[in-house]
């Protein structure tokens, strides 16, 4: 297994959600890509966000300009 | 293009048959039962010998009692919400995908009695219980063919003889089973079978239906437009039309159509030994890595091609995503909308990693995958 790193984790309360999202972080070259929620945020189905931890502060602005639909940021080792 | 080991969420790859249909559908389709002319009867008669082939393929005898719906979850809440009420009871499992058991959570809600049958260690259906969850308001059963999580299938014709001894109505969901594993609906005593088109029977996604035993009566969820009886109030209560208002995904039928003639020309049940055999190489391929807990009862080939597995602790996310990312092989890790199964096997907080095959995988792809694992395993 790759050696885990700290990492932003965004979670988004549906698949259509966690796409706008993508969308717009591929038009705007943020960084980051879509993955499995972990365990450690929920058992159950669906996608998150994962970004470097030292780019938290920009998702938040970009999150913010944006008026982007999500559930919580949580910062984890992924 | 990676290798995609998640059928039992959708086979990805489809015959080419299914996709050239889809295209010329998509050129000279009209809308079926809307009008009389050549480009609306085209739709007719694709979507009703679709109905004929699902009725064969089934067991059912009868075309009219196939109505199509968007896929497997439409057509259990048509049945469950459409056949009972708050005051009966229901017997079903814990083998059950979410398409079953939120309906009938909200039928629960309403004041409707649920028994989940539970499994043993190996996931297998305790049927031995079966009779101690009868009463005399007991109903029906519904029950999964196949789980979707471990591949486990249950024993058709030993639990709608069981139904029929007791006089319960038998609804069946063949999400993980249609077009793989045999169904006989007549000989089964099957009322109601509930399938999707876009897994075992190769289809495009958007496709399933409710397959309904005749002289059975299902509340229908929708009305609106039909092309008949345009006058009436109400929606027809002829099937299939009863439980089919609005425009049927015609494009998408006629990708079902062409499935479903591939599927007869391959044959099940060699589509089902291929299937097998690769969950057996792969099986076989990873006996020997420590750490690998398997889920299910693998001692059987009457069963789905899925095998359902974790590495030690490991979360089950990580290591999917791991597989996905580095070995670009393609599976699904989580709770599989499954949660009674991962609460009955005690992986609700790591999830599971669920490998399942198809008629396109390949034995190379399988060895891929097997490798990926050892490797992986190593930590």
């Amino acid at each position: 297994m790759r050696k885990k790193e700290w990492k932003a984790i965004i979670t988004f309360r549906t698949t259509s959600d966690a796409m706008a999202f993508e969308k717009k972080c591929k038009e705007h070259t943020i960084p980051g890509r879509m993955i499995p929620v972990p365990r450690e945020i929920s058992a159950g189905c669906g996608l998150a966000w994962s970004a470097p931890l030292e780019e938290r502060v920009r998702m938040e602005e970009f999150l913010q300009s944006q008026s982007t639909a999500f559930e919580a940021i949580t910062e984890l080792l992924f | 293009m990676g290798i995609y080991l998640d059928n039992a969420a959708t086979t990805m790859q489809k015959p080419d048959c299914v996709i050239e249909a889809v295209i010329s559908a998509m050129r000279h389709m009209g809308n079926s039962g809307r009008g009389a002319h050549e480009a609306s009867l085209d739709a007719s008669r694709v979507i009703f010998e679709a109905r004929e082939r699902l009725s064969g393929l089934f067991g059912l005898g009868n075309p009219a009692q196939v109505a199509f719906t968007s896929n497997s979850t439409e057509a259990l809440n048509t049945a469950i919400l459409g056949l009972f009420s708050p005051s009966d009871h229901i017997i079903t499992t814990v083998m059950e995908h979410n398409s079953v058991l939120r309906p009938l959570y909200r039928l629960q809600a309403q004041g409707a009695r649920i028994s989940f049958v539970p499994c043993d260690d190996k996931g297998r259906l305790r049927t031995d219980l079966l009779e101690t969850f009868l009463g005399p308001d007991t109903k029906a059963l519904i029950c999964t063919h196949a789980s979707n999580l471990t591949g486990n299938a249950n024993d058709l014709t030993f639990l709608g003889e069981f139904c029929r001894k007791h006089s319960l109505l038998f609804v069946v969901d063949a999400s993980q089973t249609a077009g793989v594993l045999p169904v006989d609906m007549k000989k089964q005593h099957i009322d109601v079978l509930c399938f999707t088109g876009h897994k075992g029977l190769y289809g495009p996604q958007g496709t399933g239906g409710i397959c309904v035993r005749e002289g059975l009566f299902i509340r229908p969820l929708k009305s609106g437009g039909s092309g008949v009886h345009t006058y009436l109030k109400e929606h027809p209560a002829q099937m299939p039309t009863a439980l089919e208002a609005g425009t049927l995904n015609g494009h998408g039928i006629a990708g079902l159509h062409a499935a479903l003639g591939f599927i007869r020309e391959t044959g099940p049940e060699t589509i089902h030994k291929k299937e097998i055999a690769l969950m057996r190489q792969f099986l076989e391929g990873i006996k020997e890595i420590p750490d690998i807990r398997l889920y299910g009862d693998y001692d059987t080939d009457e069963r789905a091609a899925v095998v359902a597995l974790n590495i030690g602790g490991y979360d089950s996310s990580e290591v999917s995503d791991e597989l996905a990312v580095t070995y670009e092989i393609y599976t699904r890790p989580g709770a599989h909308c499954a949660p009674l199964m991962h609460q009955s096997m005690n992986t609700v907080e790591q999830g599971m990693v669920r490998f399942s095959f198809s008629w396109f995988n390949t034995e190379k792809e399988v060895e891929t995958a097997v490798r990926a694992l050892c490797e992986l395993a190593k930590g």
